[in-house]
């Protein structure tokens, strides 16, 4: 019978490395690091009043990397830290390092004993899982008497948790950062009578429960919901759209390889190694990814290998500046890491949190925006304000450039906006980036980054009109 | 550079976990005090669920492996029921301790305490049912790490052979390996041992400022020398042939059309359409608009729709499902008629629909659901040529990629492979396009079933995590659905 290491959310690099460092020795490997995390967190989830379910998890994980004697590189990973879990995965590493890649062998990050960045996140202590019931319960009350249509929260939750992730290595690096974290979403089903349902919602995150901003995830969850309840057909064809930041972001997101070295090295970017430099997009388009931007919930001081998080500019008056990197990407490059690698047998490299704006001291784009002002889409159509994508995981071509979606918005004619009963927006993200009119009103922070409204030309709305 | 995959054995990663350590009868001295302790403290039911795992991912691009990725784990997941309500731990703690923890943490989140001493509400556990006894050499009986590299070198060598204009070619393969011991307080004790594997190919061709990602993935269950029979040779020709038609292929043009989709994964659009709506987790919800139709028409009268775990190597076939029930054959729909909902233990608590054997979960770490597991679209009397040739102007979906459905019932799933239609025949690939459309309206709308029954594995993720599931169907055809294109 099998017996593992209890755990709270605690994990103490120094004795980890201790146990790794003698372990390794009795192995006979020499090179190694190893990322590992740990969490213990509750949640609630309710339905019309009642708890409908909670929730608690313990859970640890480790990736352990070794190097051979040939210089290849091999891991395992698992949720098991006693010593004959460790023992485990080091021999699993060691024996699956007969296979590593030849042609592109990690190392170290340079980086990975670097001052890290100090950041603010203070640490919360955990609510009861009785009161974030309550105030779970709180909120739905709240949300289901904004509207008689509102029938119905189906997906809620309320989830905090209290983790710990380090990156130690052979050469003496130890990394560790303790972090609370907790987040409320509201997702509203309303009908009327005779008529389809509609649903939207919205989410907040902050580093505590107690300091979730409940009354605003009820407030915005209703807003979305009802401005839905009065809809109609679109006619298909080429619209104006504004998209709202969180939109925006996230189909910046589904085709962040453009700016992702790995994907460019292994040739499904559409980015190329020379691709530095060029015109991507609009001449007054900035485009930052920064993790460490105050309002990043949880953010990571470093990343995978123990490289610091950095904000790094991709897109600086629509040119394309830099790439994001692993220690493998940055080596082929000739640069320096830049904080974006996860831990893995084949290293990957992913976007933090990004900052999406003007380019300073450039126009901007067209001036004074506003999607609700008379005429603002300039023709008898009428302006499609897209709220939010589905189905990116689907729709998204990344490594051809298209995307065909569907969304959640708002046909805006003459300054009055009507919801789209259910419609698609297709195209292809270089000539949406080139087809940017402009910005409307000041960015607006979300979970996944900054972004104010973004308003694109002559993109391909389907509709059933 | 071509590299030659290493000959030999991979001991520590391959044949470490130990697939008797569920089956040890120690497990009932555990887990009895448990649950006799959880039903002294006034729970209805406790249900402990454990589980070990051994995984092995493997990537090979151009003519190299570039990844391997063994892990193993495992874990528990307890769970409570009081009336409807319901609290669950998971913890990757098994000691007795960590268990007990666990156990007190989830009837505290009932307002329920473990007493000091158990007794007088659980009988204590039956004889185990043991669906793993004849499985035991599964994972040893595996391709080894030398056998799995070659196989994939040889699908991304045969994509290099069958394509044109390839800038990348990618095989991958994926080896699950999952262990588990059911014990509840109601007298379910079962082990089961499961065995996934799957194995894709996928490409990106380009010429000038034309690109095509086209993929394929292949899956089975509780076969272990199923990557030994893959047919690369067929697999890289399926997927070098359709990246070939869809390089050039023109972005279709957007609006109301009929459409046929192709059997296999054409499924995707029942799975996502209308299976997800019939699972009790959407009827606890209130999501589902089929909740009070049972008896009731809610699609063609030529359509009916099953789902089953029994299909033998099926990916989503199981001897017992993740709360200890062996699976069943379930009509959903039968000749347009609603039959009945996919339940699982807190389904039936909850809406009282009997369970189905449905009760699934990723992994301990995510209280069981009501999920979908082998379904499809019976065949019908139609030859796929009879469908084609109804249509005049439309769209044939030859591949569909991945889909989703929302709380109101609004589903969507993307084409990657798809054929104008016109005067009856196909005609001029084209790409780009998502299908959408509203449950209630669209199952009425499929108005033809071919003869060609086919099921195709794919990954589920949901409630209770991602799952293994298949999705199938004959080709069939839907009257009018909304294609989103430009």
């Amino acid at each position: 019978m099998e017996s593992t290491t209890s755990l709270s959310a605690s994990l103490d690099a120094e004795v980890l490395r201790q146990r790794l460092a003698s372990l390794a020795h009795a192995e006979g490997v020499r090179r190694w690091d190893l990322g590992a995390s740990c969490s213990t967190d509750t949640s609630v989830q309710v339905d019309r009043g009642e708890a409908k379910q909670m929730k608690g998890a313990q859970r640890s994980a480790i990736t352990l990397r070794v190097w051979n004697d040939d210089g290849l590189v091999g891991i395992t990973s698992t949720s098991d830290l006693s010593d004959a879990g460790l023992a485990r995965a080091l021999a699993g590493a060691r024996d699956a390092s007969a296979y590593g890649n030849v042609d592109e062998i990690p190392d170290f990050s340079p980086l990975a004993t670097a001052p890290l960045p100090v950041l603010e996140q203070p640490l919360s202590t955990p609510l009861s899982i009785l009161t974030l019931l309550d105030t779970l319960k709180d909120a739905e009350r709240d949300l289901l008497a904004r509207h008689p249509a509102i029938g119905t929260v189906p997906y809620n939750g309320l989830a905090q948790r209290s983790s710990d992730r380090l990156y130690i290595n052979s050469d003496g690096a130890c990394r560790q950062q303790r972090l609370s974290t907790a987040s409320l979403y509201l997702y509203a089903r309303a009908e009327e009578a005779g008529r389809k349902p509609r649903s939207s919602g919205a989410v907040r995150l902050a580093y505590g429960a107690a300091d979730l901003d409940v009354a605003g995830c009820v407030q915005e969850a209703a807003e979305r919901t009802i401005a839905h309840l009065d809809y109609a057909p679109i006619a298909t064809g080429r619209y104006t759209c504004v998209f709202s930041p969180e939109a925006f972001l996230d189909l910046i997101g589904a085709f962040s390889s453009l700016f992702n070295a790995r994907a460019v090295l292994d040739g499904v970017s559409l980015s190329r190694r020379e691709s530095l430099g060029e015109q991507l997009a609009v001449p007054f388009l900035s485009l930052h990814d920064n993790g460490l931007h105050p309002a990043n919930v949880g953010a990571a001081a470093f990343d995978g290998e123990g490289t610091p998080t950095r904000r790094l500019s991709l897109l600086e008056g629509g040119v394309l500046r830099h790439f994001l990197h692993s220690e493998a990407t940055a080596r082929a490059f000739g640069v320096s890491p830049t904080g974006h690698a996860g831990l893995g047998a084949k290293v990957s490299v992913g976007p933090d949190w990004f900052e999406i704006g003007p380019t300073p001291g450039s126009s901007g784009g067209a001036p004074g925006l506003d999607r609700f002002a008379a005429g603002a889409s300039g023709d008898d159509h009428g302006l499609v304000v897209i709220d939010s994508l589905s189905a990116l995981h689907a729709g998204v071509k990344a490594s051809q450039g298209s995307f065909s979606l569907p969304f959640d918005g708002w046909l805006v004619q003459d300054g009055v906006p009507r919801s789209i009963e259910a419609a698609t927006v297709a195209g292809d993200i270089r000539t949406l980036l080139k087809a940017i009119l402009g910005f409307e009103g000041p960015a607006k922070v979300t979970p996944d980054g900054l972004c104010p409204h973004v308003w694109v030309e002559g993109l391909s709305i389907t509709g059933d009109a | 550079m071509v590299v030659s995959p290493p000959t030999g054995a991979l001991a520590a990663t391959e044949r470490s976990a130990s697939p008797a350590a569920l089956g040890d009868p120690a497990w009932r001295s555990v887990l009895e005090p448990l649950l006799a302790g959880g039903r002294s403290a006034g729970a209805d039911l406790v249900e402990v669920f454990l589980e070990r795992s051994d995984h092995l991912g493997l990537l090979a691009e151009q003519d190299s492996i570039t990844s391997v990725s063994p892990a193993f784990g495992a874990g528990a997941g307890l769970r409570v029921f009081l009336g409807e309500r319901d609290g669950f731990v998971s913890t990757n703690d098994l000691s007795a301790a960590g268990l007990r923890a666990a156990l007190e943490q989830a009837l505290g989140m009932l307002g329920l305490v473990l007493p000091v001493q158990a007794g007088g509400r659980f009988d204590g556990l039956p004889e185990l049912r043991d669906f793993a006894a004849t499985k035991e050499g599964w994972l040893h009986a595996c391709p080894s790490l030398a056998e799995a590299t070659g196989r994939l070198l040889e699908g991304t060598d045969r994509l290099q052979t069958h394509g044109q204009h390839l800038q990348v070619r990618r095989g991958s393969y994926a080896r699950d390996w999952q262990e588990v011991l059911v014990a509840a307080s109601d007298g379910t004790f079962a082990r089961d041992v499961r065995l996934h594997q799957s194995v894709g190919l996928n490409v990106l061709a380009t010429d000038g400022d034309h690109r095509a990602s086209l993929g394929r993935r292949y899956g089975t269950s509780d076969s272990p020398d199923d990557l030994r029979h893959w047919d690369a040779e067929a697999a890289a020709v399926d997927v070098c042939s359709s990246a070939g038609s869809m390089l050039y292929a023109d972005y279709v043009e957007a609006g109301q059309f009929p459409v046929v989709l192709a059997n296999r994964f054409g499924g995707v659009i029942f799975h996502e359409a209308c299976g997800h709506l019939l699972e009790t987790t959407q009827v606890e919800r209130a999501t589902t608009p089929f909740a009070e139709m049972v008896g009731q028409p809610i699609a063609h009268p030529s359509l009916t729709a099953i789902d089953e775990g029994l299909t033998a190597g099926a990916f989503g076939s199981l001897s017992m499902d993740d709360e200890g029930m062996e699976p069943q054959r379930t009509v959903l729909i039968e000749n347009g008629i609603l039959q009945r909902f996919l339940s699982d233990r807190a389904g039936e608590r909850r809406t009282g629909h009997p369970r189905t054997g449905s009760g699934r979960r990723q992994s301990h770490a995510f209280a069981a659901a009501s999920r979908m597991r082998n379904t499809f679209i019976a065949a019908g009397p139609h030859t796929p040529e009879q469908l084609i040739a109804s249509v005049d102007k439309g769209l044939y979906c030859k591949s569909m990629g991945g889909g989703s459905v929302g709380p109101t019932g609004q589903f969507n799933f993307a084409v990657e492979e798809g054929y104008l239609i016109e005067n009856g025949s196909l005609t001029r690939p084209v790409k780009g396009a998502t299908l959408i459309g509203d449950a209630k309206e669209v199952m009425p709308r499929i108005s033809m079933c071919a003869n060609d029954l086919e099921l195709a594995a794919g990954f589920c993720g949901s409630v209770s995590g991602s799952i293994f599931v298949t999705v199938g169907q004959p080709h069939i055809k839907v009257d009018t659905i909304t294609v989103g294109g430009r």
